[in-house]
């Protein structure tokens, strides 16, 4: 019997059409536009202004606070302005537009193949580092790495997980990371492992990716107190907390978080970074991204400096269709769709999915039918169809008893119903104010 | 057979009479003393519990009413000045006047003035779209047109243009309670003082981009140009971030703004048509003056 | 304008699952009950489920668009699916006009008053056919047809070729003192009841072809086990309890093991001690409406609840008023009374029967 959480659930189709894919490196582009609010918290402030040279790796914006990231530039070149782009945030947020001229890096990233796998930093040097190097959770929550890593005071981390499920359909950038830099991730893994003071850390894999299981299985024999643990597919096993229940069967309370049961869960990519910024001093300024899509003439897996336009990704999998009814940023179920091509890539962007015309329009919605599919499929026992309701009507207090907070916007619900009902858009809706309320509340 | 009758009629009303004799004694006991005035002061409400207060209903109002000592922060806008006469008759106390108001919607920008550029697909309210994207049009200030607003208005105030695909505000039923200035996620509706026949100048635009970009999403966009603010003889206009706005306190409707907006994002509402005065300002002023028409049209017909 | 980019929340992607295919699927399940009472009642079967869905559907449309003025969603199979159940639960040689007025109740009434799918606290095919019940009591109880073959036409009067049900000859036959080995041999024999060779409703009776739908929506995921799997559980294993406590299990139980558990005895109505009668659970199985109940009337969706946890309670529930309606109550089968009573419950069990959460901590 092969692993994996037990409460709902659902099997989208893969599509993982760029499975087989190696990353190719894409052209630097001629311009970038780098976003100020690339991660969850506060936005990074600008440290550099219009008119100045910069280099590749340079910090251009410092993190503003504890829960916040810092930003490097991801070219060399000079500053054109600061001021409001278009995000996949969907509204004009303030970003840093940089002119490139050149490829030039600063002097202190290690640019050689080699490598390097002995480390001795400290746990806290480590913490440190990798906050100066503006990493991020790169699975798509762009939660700031070094919070997570600073365990707070009464808890203590037992285990590590690494999340390498990729179970959003389409996307295969993690997959390609681990199968292309599997021994720099074990690396990673180690690091990360240290800066915990954890023994053991989990590599969790959905059973459709048997040759990353098989390749990082027999490179982690090399490595102490680090194995795979191959998993069942289902959706959405890549939330952390579904991942914790599928690996080490323990169940993160209501309202908490890993931590709370002796967890960290990093995602692969976010692994392979900290592996660059330890060992190669290498700062957060580019990522693997997946550029999928039925209609796309070469699904691929691209190296991309942040501050990419996507239609540049785009056009290098060969080019945007005639057809294409949306643009998403991620995968089909959580994922993000954008009103243009122009905007940037950012830190949390793993994907990029092209959906045909026919595919993208939702269905006509029809009356509940009391079916109780959504409340088979939710991985987190909630009641969808009760929610939606509740969420149309503003009952708050009672959306908070029925615990909408501990949604974790997976989809499943509006995915599965058969009345195609747009559960998910009310849910979140309620969820924003029942937060809104809370905060009020504990102010 | 009688006597059955006649036990029924017996038990029944032995059963009446003890009832009603524990519900005497336990109304006694429970009884709430309550204050007289609150009821006298709730029947002088509206009736309304709109929540235009603040408070949960009148009932809530009226009481918090009696136990304060003044009406500081307390005003029933949908009663306006009269109601608070009346309250402050029966509490004894010197009443507290406020301006009457009228709620605007600071967007003008309809199907013709501000295209579309992508469709929207989700569930069809405001708030879901605005916490989704900017909008379906390039300019992420306006109004979404899924009238989340009209949904809200307990007064039937407010009512969904299918032209220009923009909620009306229909001015002699909108009592300024603010329940659509709190529902609207772009924040469009302002409570501006009422002036005498409801005549109103305001800019109708909350776009803080800059005016080039500003005037490509939307052709009646605010461009920041400051003409309005440099022709303004009282001061009642401020920009702020490309952005103009009229003080309805200090504006005295000279209508000396208007012809001067190069895109005529200020509208006037409630004015006797101008006379021309020159050729070159004339399609200009038939535009606003038309467009005025239709809205007082509109605001006839629900009347 | 068709160039423009489409935005919407997420997700993005949908299962292509839908009320038609689930409620298509119900009606696939129902088609080999149907066909085995086409072979026994011939043209009457085919005659009662055509008019009664039929008129279902007529009546939703002609509400829907002229007294609601909502969109027309017939094409959704609900009314198919009410059409069906209603005329599973008659007799095949119910006159049209009888059929008609059920199927009136069943939409007009038990679900179009309450805004259509979705919406509705009680089954109204079920509804349909109690009113019925109670209406016409003459044409539904003792008037079942027996099964005389393929070719029978379609009889809509009384006569010669019809009576009670076997469950209503038992019941009758202990309300006169008979005992069960008198009785026994004026009903059909197990098998033939399994497998639908009887006089009843026309899609009661064909035990074995509902169990084939039952597996079919099971596979297909239409349902899940819980309420078919609890009522037909709890109803048996009531009935076995109180069987071993009548003077025909004991003298059965006596006969095999030789342990002498005691009987129940009452006095009645004439004031004289006698015995308590039951027929054994395998008959009470086999006959009468409880599969049909259990697979397709209680576990339709809107009318029965939305947890795991609540479905069992809901099942149990239905299967022991079934069974107290059965052996102590007036009429001789009671399933559709004990779903309807269950459907009530249904509001409350949402309200407090909750899921598992994840992450519950107490």
């Amino acid at each position: 019997m092969l692993k994996t959480f037990t409460l709902g659930g659902v099997h989208p189709p893969e599509n993982k059409l760029s499975a087989k894919e190696i990353i190719k490196e894409l052209d630097i582009p001629e311009n970038v536009t780098v976003p100020l609010a690339m991660h969850l918290g506060v936005p990074a402030k600008p440290v550099v202004e219009k008119g100045y040279p910069v280099k590749t790796g340079q910090l251009i914006a410092k993190g503003d606070g504890f829960v916040s990231a810092n930003i490097h530039s991801p070219v060399s070149g000079k500053v054109l302005k600061i001021d409001k782009a278009l995000d996949v945030s969907g509204y004009k947020k303030d970003a840093i537009f940089i002119n490139t001229e050149g490829d030039e890096w600063i002097e202190t990233i290690d640019r050689s193949a080699e490598i390097i796998k002995d480390f001795n930093l400290s746990p806290e040097e480590i913490v440190n580092k990798i906050n100066d190097a503006g990493i991020v959770g790169l699975g798509g929550a762009t939660f700031p790495s070094h919070v997570k890593l600073s365990v707070p005071r009464g808890k203590k981390a037992e285990y590590l997980l690494i999340n390498g499920v990729e179970c959003e359909p389409y996307l295969t950038s993690d997959h390609a990371v681990m199968l292309e830099r599997s021994e720099e991730l074990m690396v990673g893994i180690s690091i990360l492992k240290k800066a915990l003071k954890v023994n053991k850390a989990f590599i969790g894999i959905e059973v459709n990716k048997p040759d990353a299981i098989e390749k990082l299985s027999n490179i982690a024999q090399e490595f102490k107190g680090i194995s795979v643990q191959p998993l069942e597919v289902k959706y959405p096993q890549g939330g952390e907390k579904q991942l914790i229940k599928a690996v080490l069967s323990r169940e993160v309370p209501s309202g908490g978080l890993p931590i709370d049961v002796g967890v960290v869960v990093f995602n692969v990519g976010t692994s392979l970074a900290v592996y660059e910024a330890i060992q190669k001093n290498k700062p957060l300024f580019e990522r693997v991204v997946t550029v999928t899509g039925k209609s796309l003439q070469k699904p691929s897996n691209f190296k991309v400096r942040i501050g990419t336009p996507l239609i540049k990704l785009i056009e290098a999998a060969g080019g945007l269709p005639e057809d294409t009814g949306k643009i998403i940023n991620g995968g089909p179920m959580m994922g993000k769709a954008l009103s243009s091509a122009e905007v940037p890539v950012i830190k949390g962007s793993s994907g990029i999915l092209i959906l045909k015309r026919e595919e993208s329009a939702r269905k006509e919605v029809g009356p509940c039918i009391r079916c109780t599919m959504c409340v088979k499929v939710c991985p987190m026992g909630l009641e969808p169809y009760l929610l939606m309701t509740m969420s149309e009507k503003a009952l708050y207090e009672s959306l908070e008893k029925e615990k909408i907070m501990d949604c974790i916007e997976c989809g499943s619900c509006s995915y599965i119903c058969p009345a195609n009902r747009p559960m998910l858009d009310y849910i979140r809706l309620g969820k924003n104010q029942v937060g809104k309320i809370i905060r009020e509340r504990k102010k | 057979m009688d006597s059955v009758i006649l036990d029924t009629v017996l038990t029944l009303s032995g059963l009446g009479a003890g009832a009603a004799i524990i519900l005497f004694f336990v109304a006694q006991k429970f009884k709430v003393v309550e204050d007289p005035r609150i009821d006298e002061v709730e029947e002088a409400l509206p009736a309304a519990n709109c929540g235009g207060c603040g408070f949960a209903g009148c009932r809530n109002f009226a009481e918090a009413c009696v136990k304060a000592k003044d009406f500081e922060g307390l005003y029933c806008p949908v009663g306006g000045n009269e109601t608070m006469a009346e309250v402050a008759k029966i509490l004894g106390r010197d009443a507290v006047e406020q301006d009457p108001r009228v709620a605007v919607l600071r967007c003008n920008g309809g199907c013709e003035s501000r295209p579309k550029t992508n469709i929207y697909n989700g569930a069809a309210t405001c708030k879901i779209a605005s916490a989704l994207y900017g909008g379906d049009t390039d300019c992420q200030y306006g109004c979404l047109g899924f009238g989340d607003c009209v949904e809200v208005c307990d007064f039937d105030a407010l009512k969904m243009d299918p032209l220009t695909g923009l909620p009306v505000v229909n001015d002699s039923n909108c009592t300024a309670c603010g329940a659509c200035v709190k529902e609207c996620p772009k924040d469009l509706f302002e409570l501006r003082k009422r002036a005498k026949k409801d005549r109103k100048i305001y800019v109708a635009c909350r776009n803080e981009d800059k005016g080039g970009i500003a005037k490509k999403s939307c052709s009646v966009a605010c461009i920041g140009c400051n003409k309005c603010y440099n022709v303004c003889p009282h001061d009642a206009i401020t920009m702020n971030n490309y952005l103009a706005f009229i003080d309805a306190d200090k504006c005295k409707l000279c209508r000396k703004c208007v012809p001067e907006c190069p895109t005529n994002s200020i509208l006037e509402i409630g004015f006797p048509p101008r006379k021309d005065r020159s050729a070159e300002t004339d399609n200009d002023k038939n535009e606003v003056t038309s467009g005025e028409k239709e809205i007082n049209i509109n605001n006839n017909k629900e009347v | 304008m068709n160039k423009q980019i489409i935005i919407s929340p997420s997700p993005h992607v949908h299962s292509g699952q839908s009320v038609e295919k689930l409620m298509y699927g119900v009606i696939i399940a129902l088609l080999p009950a149907l066909l085995v009472s086409i072979f026994f009642y011939g043209k009457g079967a085919i005659a009662v489920t055509l008019i009664s869905v039929a008129s279902c559907i007529i009546f939703e449309f002609l509400i829907q668009k002229y007294i609601l003025k909502t969109q027309v969603r017939i094409h959704d199979g609900s009314a198919i699916v009410t059409g069906m159940l209603l005329a599973f639960n008659l007799p095949s040689n119910l006159p049209w006009w009888i059929i008609v007025i059920g199927a009136l109740v069943s939409i007009g009434i038990a679900k179009m008053t309450f805004g259509g799918i979705g919406n509705n606290p009680f089954n109204p095919a079920l509804v349909g056919r109690v009113f019925l019940l109670v209406s016409f009591p003459a044409h539904m109880t003792t008037n079942f047809p027996y099964p005389q073959g393929i070719s029978t036409p379609y009889i809509s009067h009384i006569d010669g070729f019809s009576g009670a049900t076997p469950l209503g000859i038992i019941k009758e036959g202990f309300k006169n003192g008979k005992s069960i080995t008198e009785l026994i041999g004026d009903v059909p024999s197990y098998t033939d009841m399994f497998i639908g060779k009887l006089n009843g409703s026309l899609g009661e009776i064909a035990g074995a072809a509902l169990l084939l739908g039952l597996i079919y929506m099971l596979i297909r995921r239409i349902i899940t086990w819980h309420i078919p799997v609890s009522v037909v559980g709890s109803f048996f294993l009531f009935i076995s309890v109180l069987w071993i406590f009548s003077i025909d299990g004991h003298n059965i139980i006596m006969a095999k093991t030789s342990l002498n558990i005691p009987y129940i005895s009452y006095t009645n109505n004439e004031g004289a001690l006698v015995p308590f009668h039951m027929a054994d659970p395998v008959f009470h199985m086999v006959s009468g409406g409880l599969f049909l109940g259990a697979f397709f009337m209680a576990t339709d969706y809107v009318t029965s609840p939305m947890v795991p946890k609540a479905m069992i309670i809901f099942g149990v529930g239905i299967g022991i008023i079934t069974g107290l309606i059965r052996i102590f109550g007036a009429y001789p089968e009671g399933i559709s009374f004990a779903i309807l009573i269950m459907n009530g419950f249904v509001p409350l069990m949402n309200r407090y029967i909750k899921p598992k959460r994840f992450g519950q901590t107490n």
